[in-house]
């Protein structure tokens, strides 16, 4: 090995290793992603653009994009109402409520999705509470907001969690001496420490829904223009075999969803300097 | 935990519980009051379908292949990662960690533009006379690329934390590199990568939307076990539906309760390495 390459280093391996490594990367991640990157452009511009413009698509994306963000949001003060629950709270079976936390995590997105229609539907258990008064959850714009929620919750939980529990006691200890309410504690105290950590998990949540398809599409109802997320369309146009306008859809989705993770990032690493 | 934080509001832990509850617990119960509803002798019988055990045995053959693979290319990453610097390290780290902001459905899209109509390795699969899309290896490579970064999200935070100094020592005492990987590097991240390896399995055998694409849904073919329950579900064919759900709930279940085992052993062993060091 070169030694400008690689810090010199007395452990062996380096050589073959990296060779797996590279391998691997290229053959799995690597070529495939170049692939649709390039396989856009077959269409020339143009092609690109009038594939992207039709009414559909744009609701689709408004759809995916939209929904994401406010189910991200909504999973920063319910994850951090978990997160600190499970960090600060003693009460019996909070290794059990723990363990749930990674539940929509490791649940398969089609049994999630299976299971949540089953719930909201409206001759489901919670559906059928609401189905009286004329409120449609499963098939609706509330179902795919669920299934998102859902789907997020453990992101911003476990990215909060391990901060939250580095947090050193006194700081707290002197403002609850001073007077000030869990409520004040939280806000003003907690909070601004926390804030690169929820912000992280924000976007973590936030790509996990743009993405998500399994658990949505059972809840969503589908109905083009209304309910119909872009990864749905994205399958949609493959089984008409129109790959070109796949890929197309598929990158205008990743570049957006990259555009606002950077953001996201790069807001996050701002707010830890300051906090430092 | 320390006794001089501020107490939790009893308010507070019952609004979690209550959302944890409602959120994430209830769904799971209602899908398995569902499955039992349908009495156990249906919820077997649904097992009987030659379609059915068709995708049982495409799953297994799925999680099989891909679960090798990325272990020992997560092993391979994680040597390097976290025990050299050189070049492009951070790069390297996120491309790895990219499928994981990467759709599903995209994840499958990407292997039929590789090996669909007019893909780049088209013709050269057809010349073999091999099938990739609609077939057994287009849901391996699908899935491997939804699991490529289970097994290095594991290994590289605990090999940096652990050190390198136990492995320098084994070489100093005269160890070949084979002997160091197994008895000291091997010995000293089991536990994590038992764990790295669980979350894979599970996401291997639970994936749908990226083998959704390039499955092409063939009856007792190209349908793993997500996709069988999709079908039976769009069937009406409801008790045998939940059934499989149901056996898929379980397997999360008890990867959940696997985890949370070597969770325990994991902080023991580092705090074990902790003292010594």
């Amino acid at each position: 090995m070169n030694g400008r390459f690689v810090r010199p280093n007395p452990l062996p391996g380096f050589g073959p290793a990296f060779g797996v490594t590279l391998a691997w990367v290229a053959l799995i991640v690597l070529i495939p992603l170049t692939a649709l990157a390039l396989r856009p452009w077959s269409l020339g511009i143009t092609g690109v653009l009038a594939s992207l413009e039709s009414p559909r698509v744009l609701a689709a994306l408004k759809l995916s994009f939209g929904a994401s963000l406010a189910a991200a949001a909504i999973n920063v003060p319910l994850g951090l109402l978990v997160a600190w629950v499970l960090v600060r709270g003693r009460f019996p079976g909070r290794q059990l409520a723990d363990a749930l936390v990674d539940l929509p995590f490791a649940l398969p997105t089609a049994v999630a999705g299976i299971a949540l229609t089953t719930l909201y539907a409206p001759n489901g258990w919670i559906g059928g509470l609401v189905a009286p008064f004329g409120i449609d959850l499963a098939y609706a714009m509330p179902g795919i907001m669920v299934a998102l929620v859902f789907a997020g919750l453990p992101y911003v939980v476990r990215t909060v969690q391990p901060v939250l529990m580095d947090l050193p006691a006194e700081v707290e200890e002197v403002a609850a001496t001073l007077g000030a309410r869990p409520p004040q504690i939280l806000v003003r105290v907690v909070l601004p420490a926390i804030l690169p950590a929820l912000l992280t998990g924000f976007g973590m949540a936030f790509a996990r829904a743009v993405g998500e398809y399994g658990s949505v599409i059972f809840i969503a109802g589908n109905m083009p223009g209304l309910t119909e997320i872009a990864p749905l369309l994205i399958v949609i146009r493959l089984e008409q075999f129109d790959y070109a306008g796949a890929a197309v859809l598929a990158l205008a989705m990743l570049m957006l969803s990259f555009t606002m993770l950077g953001a996201v990032n790069l807001l996050q690493q701002r707010l830890a300097r300051r906090a430092r | 935990m320390n006794p001089r934080f501020p107490p939790v509001p009893i308010v507070a832990v019952l609004a979690a519980l209550a959302a944890l509850g409602g959120l994430v617990l209830l769904p799971v119960a209602a899908l398995f009051a569902e499955a039992a509803g349908q009495g156990l002798g249906r919820a077997l019988a649904a097992f009987d379908d030659p379609d059915s055990l068709a995708a049982i045995r495409l799953t297994l053959l799925v999680a099989a292949i891909s679960v090798p693979v990325n272990t020992l290319g997560g092993l391979a990453a994680s040597w390097c990662i976290a025990r050299f610097r050189f070049t492009g390290r951070g790069v390297l780290l996120t491309f790895i960690e990219l499928p994981l902001s990467v759709s599903p459905v995209i994840s499958g899209l990407v292997w039929v533009l590789l090996f669909g109509a007019q893909g780049w390795f088209a013709p050269a699969v057809d010349r073999l006379g091999v099938q990739v899309i609609f077939a057994t290896p287009g849901l391996v490579l699908a899935t491997l690329f939804v699991t490529f970064p289970f097994v290095v999200r594991q290994l590289v935070p605990l090999m940096q934390a652990q050190g390198s100094e136990e492995e320098e020592a084994a070489l100093t005492l005269g160890a070949s590199p084979w002997r160091m990987f197994w008895h000291v590097t091997l010995p000293n991240v089991r536990w994590a990568l038992l764990q790295g390896v669980l979350l894979l399995n599970a996401r291997a055998m639970g994936e749908f939307g990226a083998v959704t694409v390039v499955s092409g849904r063939i009856r007792g073919q190209t349908l793993t076990m997500p996709l069988q329950i999709e079908a039976l579900y769009n069937d009406f064919q409801a008790p045998a539906a939940f059934a499989m759900a149901g056996l898929l709930a379980l397997l999360a279940l008890v990867t959940l309760a696997a985890r949370a085992w070597l969770e325990w052993h994991t902080r023991r062993g580092t705090d074990k390495t902790m003292a010594t060091a």
